[in-house]
Order: C-alpha cells, then structure tokens, then sequence
C-alpha cells in the first residue's frame, strides 16, 4: 500500500507516516489509520518500521533531542536505524517491506527483525 | 407452641434454614480470635460489591470497542447514580486486591495455613489469583488510551510464555493486534467465567475453614471456645462497615480516570498498568532482553509457586506471632520491596509527550479565540465525532457539523445540547451534561466549524486545548485579550513569547506581586499539568 510521499524526508531524520489500511479484525473488516517510523539512510535506501516496540508492543516515538527511538513503557531505546541501544527490547525494530516508485513510499507485510541488530 | 414458633419450626423441618443459621452464628471459635480475623469476611463483602455494582453497570453498558467507551460515557452522564456505580466498581476492585493481600499476610504471620489446613492456604491463593485476573480483564474494558494500551502489554507478555505463548495469545484473540475479538474474550472472561469460578472457590475456602475450624493459637489449647455470635460477628460487622464507608467516600470523591477513546496509532500515549501491578512493571524494565522469559514468567510463575508451597515449606510447629521472625522478615522484604518497585515506576514515569510541530506558522487553530479553543476540549470530551461528520466526509449518523447550512444562534444549539429532540424532532443524539457557560463554549467553537477549516481545527494539539480550557476557567479573558477577544485591562497576551520567559510567566501565575509591583492579578494554585498546558498555550500566540 502507497504510505506517503518522501522526498521531502531528511537523511536519519526519522517522520512518523499516517496511512489507512484494510484490517480484518474478527468478524469486522475495517479501514483503519496506521503508521510507520520512516527513516531515510542514505539516498538510495528508506527503511520503515512498525510502530510498535519489540519488547511488550507499546507505541515508542523519536527523541529529537537524544537522535533515538524511545519506549515510554519499558525505556528501550533504539538507534534510527532500528537497532537496540539499551533496555529489555529483545530485538531490533520490525519492519515493513518497502520499495520507492515516483517518490512515492509502498509498504509491504511487517517482518519481524531477527534477534540480532541489523 | 406459639404461631411464629410453629411456623420456624416448620420451615426448618421443610428447609433446614433455621438450624444452619444457628450453626453458622453459634460456631466454636478459638478463645485467641479477634480483630487481626476481620479480612476474610471484609474480602467476602467486597466480592458482593463487584458482582452487585458489577451487575448494574451492565445493564447500561455496551460490550463492543465500538460502543463501549461511548456507553460508559452514557453511564457516567446520563445513567442515575452512574458515576457512584463505576466509582464503587473501580474502587472496590482495588480496594479487594489491598484486602486479599491484608487477609493473606495476616494468615502467613499466624501460620495459620499449617496442617490440616494446607488445601485452605491454597484455595486463598486461587483466590488472589483471580482477584488480580478480575483486574486485568476488567481494565480493557472502558476501551480508552490507558484500557488499550495497557491490554497491548498484558497480552504481549502473554505471548512471551514458552510453549504456550502463541497460544496463549490466540486465546486471548490478540494474535493480529488487540481488537474486537480480545474485548469479546476479556468481556466474557470478566463476567461469565471469573464470577462462577470464584464463587465456587469461596464456597470450597468456607467449607475449608469451617471443617478445619479457625486456626487456634498455642496458648488456646487451655482456654475454652467461644462463640462466633456475638464477639467477632459484632466485629466483622464493624470491619465491613469501616471498609464500605472507606469505599463510598471514594466512589464519590476521588474521580475514576476516562481518558481518550482507544487510539492504536497514538505514539505519544505512555501506557501504565494499575497501582498495584507497577512493581511488575518495573522489574521488567530491569531485565535485559535476552533474559526477558526470566522477569514475565520465571519470577512470577516462582513466586505463584512458593505461595501455594508455602504450608509444604514451612513444617515447623512454631505458631506464636511473636516467634515467627523469617516470617516477618519475609512480609518486611515483600513490602519493601514491593513500595520500593512501585515508587521508582512512578518516579520514572516521562512527562507527556508535547509534539515537536513546528508553531512558527500561524495554523487555524491559532486564530480561534480561548473560549472557541476550549469548546474543541468539551468537542473531544464528548465525543462528538463519533456521531457526526465534521467536514471528512464520512458517512455518520448525524449531520455534517462544518455545513454553515445547520448552524443557527448559540442560544438555539444550547437548547438543542440540553434538549435534543425537543428542537429536531425525532433526533436521536443523547443530551449533553455540561454547565450552561460550558454549553456556550462547546457552540461557540461548532459555529466557527466550515468545509475548510475542520481539519485544521480538529487537529489543535492537547496542550492548547488544554491550556485554553485553564485559561477559560480561572477566567483569564475578564482582565485579558487574546486574538482580540477579552477584556483589555491587563495586558494582551498575544505575543507574550517575545516579551517574557516561561519561567516567569510561571512565577508570575504563583505570586504576581512579587514580579508585578501593584500588580491587581490574584495568585493561581494550578497543579503542573495545567501550568504545562496554560503557559505552552499562551507561547504559541501569534503576535
């Protein structure tokens, strides 16, 4: 699915991109808003990552100040490029399938990072 | 034999009723018993709290995500004595753990749970178990931020069980993410299946204790029995009193948080578990990841496990209170412990999160005056978007609230708040409970709503929101202006950013004669998050 545009992204400046999906949840099938950490490495390469913390699932977000990823739940902390710096997280940031056309962001299925750090 | 006499006798012949409330009042009881024996039967009045107030918020509630943070708010607003109901609910479920605990501890430095009474300590532990299982399903289910992400961690942690884990989390319907089916699971865990199981636990303990008796002291052994009736019922009776007084006054002083409805994509939310679950918390926070299976399942399936073994451990015959120093030492080291993980979970708790946007650019929001920004607070406290379109264009049930065709005089929609139908026949829309000034407000901010600026309005960060509905109530506009509107006796706050520092903008909210000679301004007692939200509010002003 298209996430967004990204070339006005700046390098290891992580931007939380808000997208809709459609979710089967149960017996309902629902249009619902979701997002993504997107974080350019270099030109050539964009990587997403799920929003979610890889230790107990709660919402982390980016520290302006420290240049991580922090956990408010557990205080894990991440570098922009998904890995673990410190606290209980088991593994580095899951993250989507992602391939650029146009500009434009396509995300693909969430994969969960292997235990080691990217 | 006299008519009522006969009649007793005759019911007792036909039910027995007679003789088992004879039995139950007049059983043998220890020489040594007395307040320190209170617990269990408060416990036992606490349980029929829940199921009563329990019963009564089901009745007005609606167990779907979809309904039910819009039917508790029904509950709280609407429903007569609603608020008194989940007050007593809420409350009476942490007062329980706190009595639960009491009971217990009270049993251990006893060694009240040795032979013959192992299966009784270990039907109590059951128990407690449940009580915290009644905690945890119940906190789902106000669907707000705090209910959804709390669930995330609990069903995570979950997950993380070896072998189990993935099925666990099937069961619990969170495989995908926390979502209807879990709310369906948590639902029917909380009043179809923990309710049946505890009653019956409490009748197998009551069995229990009253087989084996109440657990005598050394020193009993030479002093005779006594009776229940009337000493320790009289006592009980007190006990339950204190503990329903204690949790009235609580239902109706301290108010039980709601917060936003559920929001999944909110990455500013900081989840925390209920008070007594913080030690659990922070211990996790201490391991590491690669020994993550040691703090969410070896430490507490342990620590479960010494609790029901504890008669099978400690075999000795020593009962004197007195005596029992590991006993005491254990209790002492649990408390400390436990107060010592729970203070620095509250004291590592982040201060919320205040969006890095950038304010330099005046936005729609910021053209609002305080009493239409803070109508957008009593917009999202009622959750008025559920129902209404408000310029999106999704289809809702009630009418589109940025079309400037539907507006008519605040006066008007004042009355159409309070009464609704009595102005639109047929309107299904429930009334609003708030104040006549917050009624103004809340129209003032719907007439300033058009096809353009919905968006942008709807999107006026929290703090702002909250920091305009400060400034609304202490009353700010009779002495200020801000974007013109106001009384222009103090001076205007537009532009304050560029004449003075947060600091003092704080020090002059607490004391405005120190910093303002002659100043008329009254002093403001606000508590930290309102002075956040008032003085990040006026700093964002544009000129």
């Amino acid at each position: 699915m298209e996430a967004g545009d990204i070339s006005r992204l700046q390098l290891k400046d992580p931007v939380e991109l808000v997208f809709r999906k459609n979710l089967v949840d149960g017996w309902k099938i629902t249009s619902e808003k979701q997002t993504a950490w997107v974080v350019k490495l270099s030109d050539q390469k964009v990587v997403a990552f799920g929003p979610q913390c890889t230790h107990l699932g709660c919402a982390y977000h980016w520290d302006e100040a420290e240049a991580e990823f922090l956990c408010p739940c557990h205080s894990s902390v991440f570098s922009a490029d998904g890995a673990v710096i410190s606290g209980p997280a088991p593994r580095p940031l899951d993250r989507y399938e992602t391939r650029v056309e146009n500009g434009k962001l396509l995300l693909g299925a969430l994969r969960e990072s292997s235990g080691q750090n990217a | 034999m006299k008519g009522k006499d006969r009649l007793l006798a005759w019911l007792d012949q036909r039910t027995g009723l007679e003789t088992a409330v004879r039995n139950f009042l007049y059983e043998r009881i220890p020489a040594s018993s007395g307040w320190h024996q209170v617990f269990g039967s408060v416990a036992l009045f606490l349980f029929l709290v829940q199921i009563f107030t329990g019963a009564l918020l089901a009745f007005n509630y609606a167990p779907t995500p979809g309904d039910a943070y819009n039917s508790l708010r029904y509950i709280l607003a609407e429903v007569t004595g609603g608020r008194l109901m989940r007050g007593l609910h809420h409350w009476g479920a942490s007062m329980m753990v706190v009595v639960v605990v009491l009971h217990m501890t009270q049993v251990f430095l006893y060694g009240a749970y040795k032979k013959p009474r192992e299966a009784t300590w270990m039907v109590g532990v059951a128990l407690l178990l449940l009580t915290l299982a009644y905690g945890l399903t119940g906190y789902l289910l106000p669907w707000d931020n705090r209910a959804y992400w709390g669930t995330v961690v609990t069903t995570q942690l979950a997950a993380r069980a070896p072998v189990l884990g993935p099925y666990l989390l099937r069961l619990l319907g969170s495989e995908g993410a926390v979502g209807v089916v879990t709310f369906a699971r948590f639902y029917g865990l909380h009043v179809l299946l923990l309710p049946p199981a505890t009653t019956l636990l409490i009748a197998l303990h009551v069995y229990l204790v009253r087989k084996h008796g109440v657990a005598p002291a050394i020193d009993d052994e030479a002093r005779s029995q006594k009776k229940f009736f009337p000493e320790q019922a009289f006592r009980d009776t007190i006990a339950v009193f204190i503990a329903f007084v204690t949790l009235f006054v609580m239902a109706v002083a301290v108010r039980v948080p709601l917060e936003q409805l559920a929001d999944p994509t909110d990455t500013t939310y900081i989840p925390r578990p209920e008070w007594y679950f913080l030690f659990l918390f922070q211990t996790l926070k201490l391991i590491p990841g690669p020994l993550e299976m040691v703090g969410v399942v070896v430490l507490p399936g342990l620590a479960v496990l010494v609790l029901l073994l504890v008669p099978f451990i400690d075999r000795g015959r020593v009962r004197r209170v007195s005596e029992r120093t590991f006993a005491a030492a254990a209790v002492s080291l649990a408390v400390l412990g436990w107060t010592g993980l729970t203070l620095a979970a509250i004291a590592t708790t982040p201060k919320p999160i205040v969006a890095a946007i950038d304010f330099s650019q005046p936005t729609d929001w910021m053209q609002l005056s305080p009493v239409e920004m803070a109508g957008i607070g009593y917009f999202r406290q009622e959750n008025c978007a559920s129902c209404h379109t408000v310029g999106d264009g999704k289809p809702r049930i009630g009418p589109d609230l940025a079309d400037r065709g539907i507006h008519k005089t605040a006066a008007w929609m004042i009355e159409h708040f309070k009464r609704p139908a009595a102005m639109v026949p047929g309107s299904a829309m429930p009334a609003i409970q708030l104040s006549d000034a917050q009624l103004n407000t809340l129209a003032a901010f719907l007439l300033k709503l058009n096809p353009r600026n919905a968006e942008a309005l709807q999107s006026a960060p929290d703090f702002a929101v909250e920091g305009a509905l400060t400034y609304q109530k202490n009353q700010c506009g009779s002495c200020h202006m801000v974007n013109g509107v106001g009384v222009k006796l103090g001076p205007p706050l537009n532009g304050l950013k560029r004449r003075r520092t947060q600091e003092w903008v704080e020090k002059h909210f607490r004391n405005p004669q120190a910093l303002s000679r002659g100043s008329v301004m009254p002093s403001y007692k606000f508590s930290p998050p309102e002075m956040r939200n008032i003085v990040s509010y006026l700093f964002v002003l544009q000129d």
